[in-house]
Order: structure tokens, then C-alpha cells, then sequence
């Protein structure tokens, strides 16, 4: 249970850590999923890139109605957030669900991004508020959508020399109402299944789903349904209609509904 | 590498593996016991300490990170001995068992009191959902901190 041996460096800019980063590194953020998997090496970089220092990813900034996520910004600062309780109060509703307050304490946005884990809760949020991953390497920027930047379980599209700079999130419509519900079997446990649930007026209603499927899953029929006048449970029945699993399906469906309800209330 | 890292106050300054565990600088570099290494992997929550304030897993972080950063431990919470309310209500309530989680529920629940002085049983509860108690303690371990954030109101 400890790590194997790495080199180590601690960059203060991102174009130094741009100048570190290549095939045999990994960029440390947080350390919440990356350290259990280097103390049971599972991952075993040559170098450690720590972007802790690196305090120009840090930030929360809303300008032109959109939100700017620093990549290295931790989840508890997204929690305590005032900008993002108002505007964007689904990722408030999400976050608290990740991990402890001991774990958002030290895990980052951005590193949860890139971690991948299709039953994270930030990634799922992301997803439904259409947001965009800003990628820098020393080749260029690149800027991805969320069926872009996730790929498969644990595999989003960053490259090894690649980093994830920032998050950006846009305006919700005028007057939706969002909600986040999960089901987890003990309290901060990694969750089986779950939905984020945005329901606008008019047509910017969005169902993203957790834990059905490699990455997270928008639901586009469901959303098209729910635009077209369909109640909670017939949405909440198309929304999880690809699930083959009759488990995982019924639940799916209950807590889709719930999110459902829950947005309108 | 060599690093310093100010722990309760006093700085201690070592020479590290750039794989060294902030766990395992506080026990064996430090010589501070009082920190538990239970899984290793952030589940269990027996090794939480404080940085600035803020309660973190020590055994996912590394020793090389806190270089120049002030680490708060249990031994820290009492320094001249006289205990915290918190502290108080765990021997009062007899919230330990075998003991070997007590700090790392002290260190966890110490800055949500300060934060949450007004915080009910359910609360209390989620704030604990961090720490994991093999003993199954929890009752107790509620009742002390219902009755230690009644104490500091």
C-alpha cells in the first residue's frame, strides 16, 4: 500500500507543467483518485506532474452570463460557492455528493473531469449543462464537448501531454430549475445510479444519467419528450429505456422521475 | 527531497522520497502516533488531519506536497493537556471503543463544530459518514457531539 518510486516536480505555471508533461507523466490535481491509485500501483508514472502550485488554475469566475471553472479549483470552493448556488445550482447539488467533506476538501473539478468515472457526480452534471473542457499542451489549445471529452470508463480524450485548464459552463435558460438525485448504499460511497435533471421553460429541459453506461449518457429522447408536454414518469421510462439490466433500469426510472419532480417543485 | 513541514505549531524538517505518505511523515519522521494509518485508500478516514483548517485524508497526500504548509493533528488539539469539549464529550460518552478511529473523527468533526455550531442529529450524522468506526460505535459517538456542540453554544 505504498507507491512505487516517481520523479517529482512541482510547477508553478502552466506552461511549466506544459513543458514537464509527455507520455510516462502524470499531472497530480487533488490526489483523491490519482494517490489510492499510485498507493496500490495501479498507476505507476515515471514522473509526477503536482499542478498544486500552479494557483492560476484555481478560480470561479462568471462573465458574460458563463461560468469559468479553473481546472484546479477544489470541489469544496465549488460548494461554498455563491455564484454557483445561484446560476448554476446544479453542480452545488451535485458536488455535495461526491466523496466527504474531507475528500472536496482536496479533490479539484478538473481532476474529477479527467478521472472519468462514470459514476462520479461532477462529470454527470457537466454533461447536462452542456459544458466545455478547454485542453492546453505544448502543441496548442483545443476545446471539447462533454461526448467528446469523456470516452470511456476512466478514459477521457486528455492526452498524456495534455492538461485540462478549465471548465467552462454556460448559462442555464431563464427560470430552470435543476436537480441532482443519486443512489448510493452508504453515505459517500461511489453511487450505482443517479440523474441531473435541468428543466427549463420552453425547450431546455436536459436528463444526463450516472452509472448507465461508459460515460454519461444524455437522454436525448426523454428530453425531447419532457419538452413536448410528457409527464415525470413517461420521461423518466425513456430516459432509462436502454438499460438492459431490470434492476438497474427500475431504479434508474425512479430516480430520473425523482429528479424530474424534484426540478419542477 | 528535503522538506518542512509545520506541524502543531513546530516545524519538522525531514528527508523524503518524493513517494512518501503525509501519513507516514507524521508517524514516522514526525513521531506523532496519534494520526492512524487504517486503508490507505481515503475509504476509512482514521488518518484525517487538518491543512489550514481543513479536515483531509493524510494518506492521500504526499509528505513533499505540505513542504511549507501547516498540518494540524490530534496532539493538537489538546496542547497543555487540557481537553476540548469535543474531546470531553468522547470520554463522557464513552464514544470509543477500541479507539483506533477516535482521531480521525476528532480531527473530521472539530472544524464541522466550528462551522456548524447549530447542527442537528442528521447533520451530525452526515458529517461523520467520512469515518468509519469498526467497533460500530456511532450511537455514542453522536451523542457526544450532540452534547459538545450544545456545550459550545
Amino acid at each position: 500500500m505504498k507507491p512505487a518510486p516517481f520523479e517529482y516536480a512541482a510547477p508553478r505555471s502552466v506552461d511549466e507543467a506544459l513543458g514537464l508533461l509527455g507520455e510516462d507523466s502524470k499531472a497530480l490535481a487533488g490526489g483523491q483518485s490519482l494517490v489510492p491509485l499510485l498507493n496500490f500501483r495501479f498507476a505507476r508514472p515515471e514522473l509526477l506532474v503536482d499542478l498544486n502550485r500552479v494557483s492560476e488554475l484555481s478560480y470561479i469566475r462568471r462573465s458574460g452570463g458563463v461560468l469559468h471553472i479553473g481546472a484546479l479549483t477544489r470541489q469544496a470552493t465549488l460548494e461554498r460557492s455563491g455564484v454557483v448556488w445561484q446560476h448554476w445550482p446544479l453542480l452545488a447539488q451535485a458536488v455535495r455528493h461526491a466523496g466527504h467533506p474531507q475528500t472536496r476538501s482536496r479533490g479539484t473539478v478538473g481532476g474529477s473531469a479527467v478521472h472519468a468515472d462514470p459514476t462520479a457526480e461532477l462529470p454527470v452534471a457537466l454533461t447536462a449543462l452542456d459544458a466545455r473542457f478547454h485542453l492546453s499542451s505544448a502543441r496548442g489549445r483545443r476545446t471539447l464537448t462533454a461526448p467528446e471529452f469523456f470516452v470511456a470508463t476512466l478514459i477521457s480524450a486528455v492526452e498524456p501531454d495534455e492538461l485540462l485548464v478549465e471548465v467552462e459552463v454556460p448559462a442555464l435558460p431563464e427560470g430552470a430549475r435543476t436537480a441532482f438525485v443519486e443512489y448510493q448504499r452508504t453515505h459517500g460511497d461511489f453511487a450505482v445510479a443517479g440523474a441531473a435533471v435541468v428543466r427549463g421553460p420552453g425547450d431546455g429541459s436536459a436528463i444526463a444519467l450516472l452509472g448507465a453506461g461508459t460515460t454519461p449518457v444524455r437522454a436525448h429522447e426523454a428530453e425531447r419528450a419532457l419538452t413536448a408536454g410528457a409527464g415525470a414518469r413517461e420521461a423518466a421510462e425513456l430516459a432509462a429505456g436502454a438499460l438492459t439490466d431490470g434492476w438497474r433500469r427500475a431504479l434508474t426510472t425512479e430516480l430520473v422521475r425523482e429528479a424530474i419532480e424534484r426540478a419542477a417543485a | 527531497m528535503r522538506i518542512g513541514v509545520e506541524i502543531n505549531g513546530t516545524l519538522y524538517q525531514g528527508e523524503v522520497e518524493p513517494r512518501t505518505l503525509l501519513s507516514d511523515f507524521i508517524r514516522h519522521q514526525a513521531g506523532l502516533h496519534g494520526t492512524r494509518v487504517g486503508c490507505e485508500h481515503g475509504v476509512c478516514g482514521a488518518c484525517t488531519v487538518q491543512l489550514d483548517g481543513e479536515p483531509i485524508r493524510s494518506c492521500l497526500m504526499l509528505a513533499v506536497q505540505a513542504n511549507g504548509r501547516a498540518v494540524r493533528t490530534v496532539e493538537g488539539l489538546a496542547p497543555d493537556g487540557e481537553l476540548q469539549p469535543l474531546q470531553r464529550a468522547f470520554h463522557e460518552k464513552h464514544a470509543l471503543q477500541c479507539g483506533f478511529c477516535t482521531s480521525g473523527f476528532l480531527m473530521s468533526l472539530e472544524p464541522f463544530l466550528r462551522d456548524h455550531p447549530e447542527a442537528g442529529e442528521d447533520e451530525i450524522r452526515e458529517a461523520l459518514a467520512g469515518n468509519l468506526c469498526r467497533c460500530t460505535g456511532y450511537e455514542a459517538i453522536v451523542e457526544a457531539v450532540k452534547s459538545a456542540a450544545e456545550e459550545m453554544r
